[in-house]
Formats: structure tokens, C-alpha cells, sequence
């Protein structure tokens, strides 16, 4: 199973997603990158990832993203 | 704010697409993204074909030959028409109301009620709940909601947030007394204090249109667009849907007292088959309950597309039958409404071709 970084690899291949605190203020994820990990992320962990929590904070970095499946029970 | 109305139904629905189809594919070297960014999301949002009207078309061309199929076609008669409401963000003119342009065009009666309505993505609840009102005095039979928009006119090419879902359409949805005592319950709610999520910054009296608002700028997204340009905040657009939009059905189900299940389907307004999937899944409401289908077909055509979800999927059942159905429309505004009503044994209900 892919992890979290291959899966924003595949998104933004020019960016190293393990040397940044935040992804949207250093611009290596917009709104519609968001959306797109989103619906990667669904089908990667076979999760529905609910449409309140699709907000840049939980989306910022590593950690938040893991804190994020992992209220979904999934460990990356 | 809850809403009933007794013994008012739809008749009739016709939507009006464009001929004029793009695609996705074939728009994407317009946009300042990498080819697999882009692919990715068409995947997930759905994108895939719109309906774009030539230019110079207007609203009223689109109601104008909508209203003509079905004079021709004996499914309404001029005559009969009472009141015509208009539900559009894209009028012919800033004045006269684009619905008095309609009825001049169609040389109907003196004796009727016409009015524009500026509302988008709410706006087929809105003008239903408009009909019902109507119909309330005696003078009033019938009511045409017409649904129209050509907010490509008003997107710009070079953004890939908003051109690659616009689409343009219109709708004619005949409105009338039923006889059976049915009660249709119904909800809205507005907020203001939102309105840039969604805005044409230019082209009113606030910023009128000048050279430099036709000037494609940068805001910082990698989208190129102008002040004269739909602009379109897709986060805090999302977000409200997510946060607003299922309690809202929620709260009308229980007003009228019908469960979930009893609901055969929700149709709501088509943003992109991302967000109503996520709708769905909030709401546990089966995808087969919820048809997503519009926006890769047609584009989202503002009030347009509950109708034409409507007559896309439904034509044949709605003919033969009915169906119990929660519309739900929700965006520009910012508004967002719901209605829970019997629905079926149309006499008409199919989609044409503009011209």
C-alpha cells in the first residue's frame, strides 16, 4: 500500500513533501491538489474522508494528515 | 426558515443545452497546469464535456426557443401562461427584465405577471417556491420557471477553477394547482456576509467594466482571470456545502416528518461529482440515490441543473409515475434551500438542443 508521501509524490513530483512544515504556505498544494490526495487517499485506505474535515489545516504537513487517517483508524 | 405549500405541482419539465459541446481534453492546453495535474482532476471532479452557447447568445434566446418546442409540440399554449418567472444571473440587459424581453418575443398576453429573479445555484428551489406563491391568487393557473444562465460568457479560459465546469442551459418547468390536498415542505437560508465566494467583481455600478477589468491577472493560483470574470473561492465554496447543506436536509425531513428512506432520490444542485460524493457519504445517502452525472455530461449550469438532472435520469419514470424527491440547491448568495415534494406523472419531461 502506498504511503502518504508516494501518494503526494505522485501529485507534485517537483516537491519534497518530508522538508516542508507546510505545504500550502510554501505552495506545493493548492485547493485542487487537496482535492485530488483527498480522493487518493479514499481509495488508497478504502476510507470516506468527510467533507468538513477537507480544510488546509488538515492537509499542512506529514503530521496532520497522519493525525487526520488516523481518526479513520488508518496508520500510514 | 420552513416553508409549506398545498396543492401546487409540476406539470412539465424542459431543459435547453447548447449543441455546442467541448471537452476537458481538448481546453486543458489552456490552462497554466502540467497535463497529468489537470488529468488527475477531471478524474476526480468529474470534468469531461460541457455545453457552451456560441457567441452572442442570450438567456432569453435559450427561453425564447425552449417555449416555441413546446407551443409547437401542443405541451403549453401561449394563452395559458399567467406568470413567468425568470431565475437568471446573466439577464440580456441590466434593464428591462429579461422575463418582459421573453414575453415581447413570444408576443404573449398583456395580462400577466413577469419577473427576474437574481439567483444562481439556489435558484430552482427559489423560483419554486415563487410559482407556489404565485399560484395562491385566482387569477394565477399557470406559472413558467424559466432557469437560465450563460456564465461562460462571463469565465475565463485560462482558469482551470471555473472554465472547465461552467456550462450553459436553461430550463422551463410549468408550474400549476394540483388537485390532490398534498403538502410540499420546503426550507432556505441565506448568508450575505459570504457573497465573494462567488462574484462577477465587475461589470455593475459598484466596478463598471473598463479596460483594465478585462486585464487577465494572477492571483497568485496559477489561473488567469479578470475583475469582468466569474471568480470563484472552491474552499470556502466547498466548505459550506459540507458544513451547511446536510443539516438543512435534515431539518426539513424532520419538518415533514418522512424519513431518509422514504426519499427515492436527492437532487441536488451539480457542482462536481467530488463534492456531491462527499454529500452522499455525509449524509449516508446512497450514490444511486443521488445522481452526480450532470457536470461531466453538460457543465454546471447554475439553477439549471436540479431540472436537468431531472431530465437527464428521470425523464421516463417521471412520465409513467412518481416519485418522492428532495431538491436541493445550494451556492451564489450565499443561499442554500431545499424542498421535499411528490414528483411525477409529467406531461412532458426531455431535453433539446439549442438550435
Amino acid at each position: 500500500m502506498k504511503s502518504v508521501v508516494e501518494i503526494l509524490k505522485e501529485i507534485r513530483p517537483e516537491f519534497d513533501f518530508t522538508t516542508s512544515d507546510d505545504f500550502i504556505g510554501d505552495g506545493m498544494l493548492d485547493s485542487y491538489d487537496m482535492v485530488t490526495l483527498v480522493a487518493t487517499l479514499d481509495k488508497t485506505y478504502g476510507i470516506s474522508i468527510s467533507g468538513v474535515e477537507i480544510v488546509p489545516e488538515n492537509f499542512k504537513n506529514l503530521k496532520a494528515i497522519e493525525t487526520l487517517l488516523g481518526k479513520y483508524g488508518v496508520r500510514s | 426558515m420552513n416553508f409549506t405549500f398545498r396543492r401546487k405541482r409540476i406539470s412539465g419539465i424542459l431543459t435547453i443545452v447548447p449543441a455546442n459541446e467541448r471537452s476537458f481534453i481538448e481546453e486543458m492546453k489552456n490552462f497554466n497546469f502540467p497535463e497529468s495535474r489537470s488529468l488527475k482532476l477531471k478524474e476526480v471532479m468529474g470534468y469531461d464535456k460541457h455545453r457552451l452557447v456560441e457567441p452572442g447568445v442570450c438567456v432569453s434566446d435559450l427561453a425564447v426557443f425552449g417555449l416555441e418546442h413546446l407551443f409547437k409540440n401542443g405541451l403549453l399554449h401561449r394563452d395559458e401562461i399567467d406568470a413567468l418567472i425568470l431565475v437568471t444571473q446573466s439577464p440580456d440587459h441590466f434593464m428591462p427584465p429579461t422575463s418582459n424581453v421573453i414575453q415581447g418575443r413570444l408576443g404573449l398576453k398583456h395580462d400577466m405577471f413577469c419577473m427576474d429573479i437574481g439567483q444562481g445555484c439556489a435558484g430552482f428551489v427559489i423560483g419554486l417556491m415563487q410559482a407556489f406563491l404565485l399560484l395562491e391568487q385566482e387569477s394565477i393557473q399557470k406559472v413558467v420557471l424559466i432557469n437560465a444562465d450563460v456564465l461562460s460568457r462571463k469565465t475565463s479560459p485560462k482558469d482551470r477553477n471555473s472554465y472547465p465546469l461552467v456550462g450553459d442551459a436553461a430550463s422551463i418547468t410549468v408550474v400549476e394547482r394540483d388537485a390532490e390536498d398534498l403538502v410540499i415542505h420546503a426550507n432556505l437560508k441565506m448568508d450575505g456576509a459570504r457573497n465573494e465566494a462567488l462574484m462577477i467583481p465587475a461589470g455593475g455600478f459598484r466596478m463598471p467594466s473598463t479596460p483594465a477589468t478585462a486585464v487577465l491577472e494572477d492571483v497568485g493560483d496559477n489561473n488567469l482571470r479578470a475583475k469582468d470574470h466569474l471568480r470563484m473561492d472552491g474552499s470556502a465554496v466547498f466548505n459550506f456545502v459540507q458544513v451547511e447543506v446536510p443539516p438543512m436536509i435534515e431539518s426539513l425531513l424532520a419538518f415533514a416528518g418522512v424519513s431518509m428512506d422514504a426519499v427515492d432520490y436527492f437532487l441536488c444542485h451539480q457542482p462536481n461529482r467530488f463534492m456531491l460524493q462527499k454529500l452522499a457519504d455525509k449524509m449516508k445517502v446512497p450514490y444511486a440515490k443521488m445522481p452526480m452525472n450532470v457536470v461531466e455530461h453538460f457543465g454546471n449550469s447554475s439553477g439549471v441543473t436540479i431540472p436537468m438532472a431531472i431530465t437527464f435520469n428521470l425523464a421516463t419514470r417521471l412520465k409513467n409515475g412518481h416519485l418522492q424527491v428532495c431538491l436541493s440547491g445550494f451556492g451564489v448568495g450565499l443561499a442554500w434551500s431545499s424542498m421535499l415534494m411528490r414528483l411525477g406523472k409529467l406531461s412532458f419531461c426531455e431535453m433539446i438542443d439549442y438550435p
